[in-house]
């Protein structure tokens, strides 16, 4: 039944039919297996489905009983796709190179190796199974477990029995493509971080739920008497435990509180942390002297539902960063080095040399730096420098890291690599940006400060108003004051309220880095300034028929004969058409550099048809003249930066394709969104002025508010400038933007975008267009609403707790019940939240390949 | 009554024990993923696979 899962469809499942059961018959013809397609023959004249074994007349049955049956058309279309490329399987024969080894195993005493792998293609229970019982599979593995959240495999095996590629190659072939766990060291530390406040919070439990008891026994003798050295007990033993909770999963607040007084601002942290230390310290000076009211329970309470607050947000930032390290360690990482014999060999691109040669495929992304050595082609360079055509490169011609080889193989020689690349150099750049950035200030932090006067001035007034009557009772009504109005439901709020909405944006594929991000994007301020980055953000990134002019059936007869080549352009065409071919293609030709030429036939009458495609001068060597309207069409398409391709039909130029990168049809209707919250629209990009312009005008934007040719420092300063300025978000996908990511307040980077951009981006989608970005920032304003309300009505809690403890009427009973009452409020507002509403369109997003799962977003 | 005395400081021991024994288990990584446990137990341990390669393993 693996067939029926997407991952299956390239080696469509040949474990479902054993070779045995292919007999060959006598009077037999051969046909292919209607759902494995392996070849068997069957008795002639025997039409309708197939099928070489019961497992495959089973599948294909409840496939057709389930409605499915578009999967067979589906994969008939993906394959012949993916049959362009050529796809040999994956040798991941780099797994075994001595550098991979050293960046990415851990070797024990005994000879056997650990390794972590992130797989593609994880998703369910059943992904556990299948990877778990990796074992049977290869007998050099031991051990192998699967975290489903961060979708990585922790293996254990020994290099003596088998090679890790061929482990690799395993897990290939089960359907989950396996990448190296890249920044291990960050894993490894975050790893740590997370075990630390799972220790803090349980620490933190365990003294709050003891002081609890312990002041139960206390509350009953308030009403019931108790014996008075019953009473010092139970004082001393939660004085001993409250102390234990304040230093040491209580430092977490000091520590920032004091972080914060020395940077010489106040966070939310420092009223609180001055609330637990201030009445702690009172509390043991009240033990000691043995009498007074004592209020442990409500600090170590706090201190337990605080830490909540934090380790739940920081497990939802976890998820988004899982998600992201993910993203990112996708993007291959291997090189095809030539040897001296003209071999090649696969290694990962970090042990290439400067003067080595490498081979880069069809497809496949440039590893270094370099100079080609053999072959021309086309290189789509949009990831650094946004321009949208591909470039024509040919023998000497120098190539940068980070391209993607179009059309057939190149042999490069390194240049450059790894940090030395113009890509690495724009990485750098990136870092730069990030660290130059102004810390986001929290809008609770923002109150922290408000909040401390208050708390101060109502401390000092409950001072001055019981000194007269007794200084040992105004110190009690003070201290009193502070523990009960303690901002808790203030702390708690934010980050619950966050938490909410982080998950639910990723259920939206919409992955968000730090909820303080959301903050920014709620309002856009003075002057706040969206800017756009054009390739693959308000187009859709790939050479497409923008416009076709002419019968459609011209167009079907061009898209046949396309079939027959490998160019972009005919790819391209192909696309567009999506559907299954009628015609045949008896003979094509393609002229280098100048177009494509063939004759189809159609498949149910002898009718053929010479058929030509090119531009005009092509046209024009063939003796085909252009009429002039498609002319006329042709020059205005050219003025908008896009490229006419002719066709023509038997002598007669019978239709125009303007090719070029079409825009998104919900880019317009984005664009009028971000006007109505306030903000200004602003296009970057580094394609062609006149492109931009007709891109922009397209999409609503005034020609000067949109620049063309700008190399990415440029659109770093730029950034920079608009930001001194006022809030900005970029919006873009490439490593050209990357910078400008950073730099930005928000950077939000759309989907399919470099690594670069996703490590820049605070924000990433997963699924296309503009309209995710409008949705974040709808979300953002909700969201900014329920944390308002959570606010107001914790603070209307304190403001009770501070009457009542400025009047005298706070006991610790009192100050037990309301506190734990507000913190409760502020959960109930943030949980019953719904700042982003996963709808149907969006949830499209999640079926994406290598998008690991949401499951369990939400704590 | 004055057993007191001595259960109070008891319990604090048996507390002091079980959150020991909670910050081994989060050190030793028991709890970095909360999600995978939860599934695993939904699939059946073949009877097969009791034999040869676990039994090394374990």
């Amino acid at each position: 039944m693996s067939a029926l899962s997407p991952a299956a469809t390239s080696p469509p499942s040949a474990s479902v039919a054993p070779a045995s059961h292919i007999s060959p018959a006598q009077t037999s013809t051969q046909v292919e297996c209607t759902h494995c397609r392996l070849p068997m023959s069957i008795v002639a004249g025997n039409s309708g489905p197939h099928f070489c074994c019961n497992g495959c007349e089973t599948a294909h049955a409840v496939i057709t009983s389930c409605g499915l049956d578009g999967y067979y058309a589906l994969r008939d279309r993906l394959e012949a796709s993916a049959a362009s490329a050529d796809h040999a399987p994956r040798r991941y024969s780099e797994f075994d190179d001595p550098t991979f080894r050293k960046l990415y195993c851990r070797e024990a005493p005994d000879g056997l190796v650990q390794t972590e792998l992130l797989l593609e293609g994880v998703h369910c229970v059943a992904c556990v199974w299948l990877v778990e019982r990796l074992p049977r599979v290869n007998s050099a593995v031991l051990e192998s477990t699967l975290d489903l959240r961060r979708c990585s495999v922790r293996l254990t095996f020994d290099p003596r029995v088998g090679p890790l590629s061929r482990i690799a190659a395993d897990l290939d072939a089960l359907g989950y493509p396996p990448h190296p766990a890249r920044r291990a060291a960050q894993r490894d530390a975050r790893r740590a971080e997370d075990r630390q406040m799972l220790v803090k919070l349980a620490v933190a439990g365990a003294c709050a739920g003891n002081i609890m008891l312990l002041f139960f026994a206390l509350y009953a003798g308030m009403f019931e008497g108790i014996e008075g050295g019953f009473q010092q007990l139970f004082r001393w033993a939660a004085m001993i435990l409250n102390t234990i909770c304040l230093a040491w999963p209580g430092l977490v607040f000091a520590r920032s509180a004091l972080g914060a007084l020395r940077a010489r601002t106040i966070n939310l942290d420092v009223p609180i942390a001055m609330g637990l230390y201030l009445g702690g310290a009172w509390g043991i000076w009240k033990t000691i002297t043995g009498e007074g009211d004592l209020y442990f329970d409500s600090i170590s309470a706090l201190i337990f539902f605080l830490l909540i607050g934090r380790y739940v947000q920081q497990r939802q930032q976890r998820f988004a960063s899982d998600a992201l390290e993910l993203l990112f360690n996708l993007a291959g990482s291997t090189a095809h080095r030539v040897g001296a014999d003209g071999a090649c060999v696969d290694v990962p691109t970090e042990s290439l040399h400067v003067g080595e040669t490498v081979e880069v495929r069809a497809g496949e992304t440039i590893p270094a730096d370099g100079v080609v050595l053999l072959g021309n082609s086309k290189v789509d360079c949009s990831i650094l420098t946004g321009e949208s055509r591909p470039l024509t490169v040919n023998i000497g011609d120098s190539v940068a890291a980070g391209s993607v080889n179009l059309q057939s193989v190149l042999r490069v020689t390194v240049v450059a690599t790894g940090e030395s690349t113009r890509i690495g150099k724009l990485l750098r750049m990136v870092e730069d940006a990030q660290a130059r950035r102004a810390p986001i200030v929290r809008l609770a932090d923002r109150w922290g400060a408000w909040l401390l006067y208050g708390l101060l001035l109502l401390a000092a007034a409950t001072l001055i108003f019981w000194w007269p009557i007794s200084p040992t009772l105004a110190f009690d009504r003070a201290a009193a004051l502070l523990i009960a109005t303690c901002p808790c439901g203030l702390g708690l709020a934010t980050p619950l309220a966050m938490t909410v909405a982080v998950g639910l944006a990723a259920r939206c594929g919409i992955l968000i880095k730090g909820g303080e991000i959301l903050e920014l994007l709620a309002r856009p301020g003075e002057r706040g300034t969206i800017v756009l980055d054009k390739t693959g953000t308000m187009t859709e990134g790939v050479l497409s028929v923008a416009r076709w002019t002419g019968p459609a059936s011209v167009l079907e007869l061009a898209g046949a004969l396309c079939r027959t080549s490998s160019h972009p352009v005919s790819k391209a065409v192909v696309r567009h058409l999506n559907v299954a071919p009628r015609m045949k293609v008896a003979h094509s030709h393609e002229h280098r550099g100048m177009g494509l030429e063939g004759t189809v036939i159609e498949e149910t009458s002898p009718h053929e048809w010479r058929v030509l495609l090119g531009h005009a001068e092509f046209l024009g060597t063939q003796n085909v003249a252009i009429p002039p309207d498609l002319a006329f069409e042709a020059d205005r398409c050219a003025a908008n930066g896009l490229s006419p391709l002719f066709v023509a039909v038997d002598g007669v130029c019978a239709g125009l394709a303007e090719m070029g990168d079409r825009i998104r049809p919900d880019t317009a209707a984005a664009v009028r969104r971000f006007r109505a919250f306030g903000w200004s629209v602003r296009v970057l990009s580094g394609d062609r002025e006149e492109v931009v312009r007709h891109v922009a005008s397209e999409a609503g934007i005034s020609p000067q508010d949109a620049l063309g040719g700008i190399c990415p420092e440029a659109k770093l300063n730029i950034v920079r400038e608009l930001t001194s300025k006022g809030r900005t978000v970029m919006i873009g996908d490439g490593v050209n933007d990357a910078a400008a990511l950073a730099a930005a307040s928000v950077g939000v980077a759309v989907r399919g975008g470099a690594e670069a951009s996703l490590a820049a981006a605070d924000v990433s989608l997963t699924s296309d267009g503009l309209l995710p970005v409008v949705e974040l920032l709808e979300g953002a304003r909700r969201l900014m609403w329920t944390i308002y309300l959570t606010i107001t009505t914790s603070l209307l809690y304190n403001l009770v707790a501070a009457s009542l403890a400025l009047l005298g009427y706070i006991s610790p009973l009192l100050a037990a019940i309301i506190m734990p009452a507000s913190s409760l409020t502020a959960v109930a507002i943030c949980m019953k939240s719904r700042p982003f509403r996963p709808s149907p369109r969006a949830m499209r997003g999640q079926t994406s390949p290598g998008r690991p799962n949401t499951r369990g977003a939400l704590v | 009554m004055s057993v007191i005395y001595i259960m109070v400081p008891l319990a604090f021991v048996l507390a002091g024990g079980a959150v020991w024994a909670f910050i081994r288990a989060a050190s030793g990584g028991q709890y970095d993923d909360l999600d995978t446990p939860a599934v695993r137990m939904l699939l059946d341990e073949e009877p097969a696979s009791r034999t040869a390669p676990q039994q090394i393993r374990r």
